[in-house]
């Protein structure tokens, strides 16, 4: 009874936070674009009109902030979708193709993870000339290794049970096992796996518009924020680099809880540690 | 009980249980051991013999006092007439009771063997380690390899040194023969003859009842983490008649030079014992007493048992 | 002996090929990326001059850079150059590239390598404490600060280490490997040190969380081993245990792994190094993405990766040289 009663309180608390985040979500979306402030208000400490302050132009920054939260969830959800979604090809076809393929598969892993990532994601910005396209590319890119391996993992092991060679020996096709016994499986995988790529996109898709490589500056990415308020930190300006950058930190641990408790949901085994 | 003084360790309703998670919160009680009872006098080897499972290496740790941390311990466990408490056990372990493990995996596979079997306390035993080495056959390169260098035997007789280095009253081997040859097994038990018949006590947990028998001075026999009966070693040699307990004479018969026969039916498991006597299952002497309450232990024939009808 | 010899050579020289394919592979990659961006290099350079540049001038500019040669032959011409040690002059810098790694390597060295140390240090301190009282009150704590931290972008955390030590105490310097106004040759060793605190601290902060949390795991796999159990049996207590046996078999783990994530290092430099604007390769990278400085980008971007390969086959030797139980697998 207890059981069920425990795993139906992570349930309501996950569905909880889920709504907190697409409600954070929302709220961001809504804002408009520019947000415009007047030089009247300008580098205002945070108060009750400004919660969070205003910046040197004036602007609103709890809008702001919330603005560049939002601009950075899209980009971070794009960016692990993607990811994600090569991660299982990648993977799949690392374990189920040939022996070359799989070498080159993990070759190909160990160059992307043998150069920095924050070196890879500035260059491949750069080769994309900058913008939307780069950062999804660049966060995308770097982020497929570990899912792909952990999947590669996976359907080597699914492929290694009796009901997949069963189903072998009774003359199914590659691809009707693909799609009855190993896609079934990774279903899970695959859906956590993204959940938890999610706040490492976040967090770099930060690092990367924090760097200047990330979106034009009139979407203001949380990273940009940042990177403005360095300008005014060695006036004591604290609120612009604090305040924005804390809302970054609990929304992301936010969306960490999240990952766990979706884990703990749909794979009980795995979550025990 | 006024022998009490003379005992140097003295074990009776003795019971160890886990605590388990079951389910994620469901805590469930696994008892292991139960009314468990064992005496050891000084200047005795004392084989404790049981199939696996039967609760043997749970003993030693429970005299040492390192079960888990999930292990609850229960009854009455004197050493040298005084109760064994969690203070005196840390005490005593590895100065007055040593034990000697079953494999290999208990030597640190990062250490040299030499540092290992001389220990933490200082001095350390070197030189009589090294005399102890070379009694013991082996090379004298054996104190600068690491574990996975040795072989099966070498790493027994290596872990059977550490006992004897130390100054211990009462040393509990665990099982401690296997991987050696017979020459060598038969080295090592003479040392443990040595060490009782100077006054101190071994407890030899084992599963091999014809070696146990022509070292030890009497045999615990156990049974799904309870003592069944305790017989004088020779009982052994005279054959079922001079045993006690039914598991105990089906145990002999199940010798290869006694037959070979097997028992029927399997040792039940912890959590799923059965009431009343927990050989009674199996039992070809079982009345419907024996299935309602364990039975006592009676004194017979300068042995114990627990049964109703052991005669 | 001589098989431990022989074992690492084996490792060395499979571990150098390696290392030899993966550079050339990333220098083709990085090579394929840079020609492909739509940021025309020449453009930025001349917006760079300040002056204004006749349609002749620009032709010349273009025909050094090789600009309108195929790709494939500049690459082997960069190549060819790359392998003469010339490593093309930086249009941001206007000085070799050769010169600038170097130069600004060491002072990224000096920052990732108190960083290295600090978070190794820290690290496997805090993941021996979470080991010893594993689920314990310390363990709980200290598990939440690890996973809280490893949440928080180091940036920002340089950010506010900047505005609290800097700004609000005044303690340290706003940023620069030196005092301003000051000859770099007159720069003493302690101001250098003075200026490299604050980033250091900051870089080492964002990477000890990891090595604690693997030091913690691998800590209770031996702390419920059987070889500590008889330790135990043997009178050793908790604190004897982890000196006699648990440090000896999780100090090679936790240093390999440390070895194994030069990788984060460098990337958490970058980071660092920009905040801190420490005029490190970390600084100028991001530098040379912002400005087009295509040779500079080049250069940094393979330079890091024989960083990181570097490290990776550090870890490798070391588990070669102190594992006796790889010695058995190998043997």
């Amino acid at each position: 009874m207890r059981k069920v009663n425990r795993r139906t309180k992570v349930v309501i608390l996950t569905v909880f936070m889920m709504v907190i985040l697409i409600a954070i979500y929302a709220f961001g979306m809504l804002i408009p674009d520019d947000a415009a402030g007047s030089f009247l208000h300008a580098k205002q400490p945070p108060s009750l009109a400004h919660p969070f302050g205003t910046d040197a132009l004036g602007r609103d920054l709890l809008l702001r902030t919330f603005k560049g939260m939002s601009v950075s969830m899209t980009v971070g959800t794009a960016a692990s979708a993607i990811s994600a979604v090569f991660a299982v090809f990648v993977g799949v076809a690392a374990a189920a193709g040939s022996k070359r393929v799989d070498a080159f598969i993990n070759w190909v892993i160990d160059i992307v993870m043998g150069v920095p990532h924050t070196i890879l994601v500035i260059l491949i910005s750069f080769a994309m000339g900058r913008g939307l396209k780069g950062l999804l590319v660049g966060i995308a890119a770097t982020h497929w290794c570990s899912l792909a391996r952990l999947i590669r993992g996976e359907v080597l092991q699914l492929r290694s049970m009796q009901y997949v060679a069963v189903s072998r020996k009774l003359g199914k096709s590659g691809r009707w096992i693909l799609a009855h016994h190993l896609l079934p499986h990774l279903g899970p995988q695959f859906f956590v796996g993204l959940v938890l790529m999610f706040p490492h996109a976040i967090l770099h898709e930060a690092s990367v518009s924090f760097l200047g490589f990330g979106l034009p500056p009139e979407q203001p990415a949380i990273g940009m924020i940042l990177s403005e308020s360095m300008r005014y930190i060695g006036a004591g300006m604290w609120w612009p680099a604090v305040l924005p950058g804390l809302t970054l930190v609990l929304i992301v641990l936010l969306i960490d809880k999240l990952g766990d408790n979706l884990r703990m949901v749909m794979d009980p085994y795995s979550a025990q540690e | 009980m006024e022998q009490k003084k003379e005992t140097l360790l003295e074990i009776h309703d003795l019971s160890v249980s886990f605590r388990m998670y079951d389910h994620g919160l469901e805590q469930t009680e696994l008892e292991v051991i139960s009314d468990l009872y064992l005496t050891v006098y000084p200047g005795e080897i004392v084989a404790v013999a049981g199939s696996s499972g039967s609760g043997k290496s749970l003993l030693a740790s429970a005299i040492l006092g390192i079960l888990p941390g999930n292990a609850a311990v229960h009854g009455h466990l004197h050493y040298k007439g005084q109760e064994l408490t969690k203070e005196r056990q840390e005490r005593l372990r590895g100065t007055e009771i040593a034990l000697v493990p079953q494999s290999v995996a208990f030597l640190d596979p990062l250490m040299k063997v030499g540092a290992q079997a001389d220990g933490h306390r200082k001095p350390f035993p070197t030189d009589r380690r090294k005399k102890l080495f070379e009694r013991l056959g082996l090379p004298d390169n054996t104190e600068r390899l690491y574990p996975f260098q040795l072989s099966g035997g070498m790493a027994r007789r290596v872990l059977v040194s550490t006992a004897l280095l130390t100054d211990a009253e009462l040393v509990i081997a665990d099982e401690p023969t296997p991987g050696m040859s017979l020459e060598q097994a038969l080295e090592a038990l003479r040392m443990f003859r040595e060490m009782a018949d100077n006054g101190k006590a071994v407890i030899l947990i084992t599963h091999d009842i014809d070696l146990a028998v022509e070292f030890a001075d009497r045999v615990a026999v156990f049974y799904a983490g309870t003592t069944v009966e305790t017989a004088l070693a020779p009982d052994f040699q005279k054959g079922p008649d001079a045993l006690r307990h039914p598991y105990s004479q089906a145990l002999w018969r199940a010798l290869p030079q006694n037959g070979f026969t097997p028992i029927a039916g399997f040792q039940p498991y912890a959590g799923a014992l059965p009431a009343g006597c927990l050989f009674a299952p199996r039992c070809p002497h079982k009345t419907e007493q024996c299935t309602n309450a364990v039975p006592p232990v009676r004194e017979i024939r300068g042995g114990e048992v627990r049964c109703y009808y052991g005669a | 002996m001589k098989g431990t010899v022989g074992r690492l050579t084996r490792i060395f020289v499979i571990n150098s090929v390696r290392i030899l394919t993966l550079l050339l592979a990333v220098s083709v990659i990085t090579f394929v990326l840079v020609s492909a961006s739509p940021i025309d290099p020449v453009r930025q350079y001349i917006m760079g001059l300040g002056t204004a540049v006749s349609p002749e001038q620009r032709a010349e500019i273009e025909d050094y850079w090789g600009v309108n040669e195929p790709p494939v032959e500049r690459y082997f011409g960069w190549m060819s150059e790359l392998l003469k040690g010339n490593l093309g002059e930086s249009a941001l810098y206007r000085r070799p590239v050769a010169d600038i790694i170097r130069e600004r390597f060491l002072n990224s060295l000096a920052l990732m390598l108190c960083a290295w140390v600090l978070s190794g240090g820290i690290g496997f301190t805090v993941g021996c404490v979470m080991g010893m009282y594993r689920d314990r009150l310390p363990d709980k704590i200290l598990k939440k600060v690890c996973y809280v931290i490893s949440s928080i972008p180091t940036f920002w955390l340089g950010l506010v280490f900047l505005l609290v030590f800097a700004v609000w105490l005044k303690w340290f310097p706003i940023g620069f490997s030196g005092p301003i106004g000051v000859l770099r040759d007159e720069v003493t060793i302690w101001e250098k040190l003075y200026h490299l605190i604050l980033p250091a601290f900051t870089l080492s902060l964002m990477s000890f969380a990891n090595i604690a949390l693997h030091t913690r795991q691998k800590l209770a796999d031996v702390l419920n081993s059987e070889y500590v159990l008889f330790a135990r049996a043997r009178g050793e207590g908790g604190w004897m245990i982890l000196r006699r046996h648990g440090l000896r078999n999780i100090l090679l783990p936790a240093l390999t792994l440390q070895f194994a994530s030069f990788a984060e290092l460098f990337g958490g430099s970058v980071m660092a190094e920009n905040v801190f604007s420490y005029p490190g390769l970390g600084s100028a990278v991001s530098a040379a993405g912002l400005n087009a400085d295509v040779p500079l980008l080049l250069g940094v971007t393979l330079f890091s990766a024989l960083f990181v390969a570097v490290g990776n086959m550090t870890a490798n030797l070391l588990y070669g040289i102190i594992d006796p139980q790889i010695r058995e697998v190998d043997g």
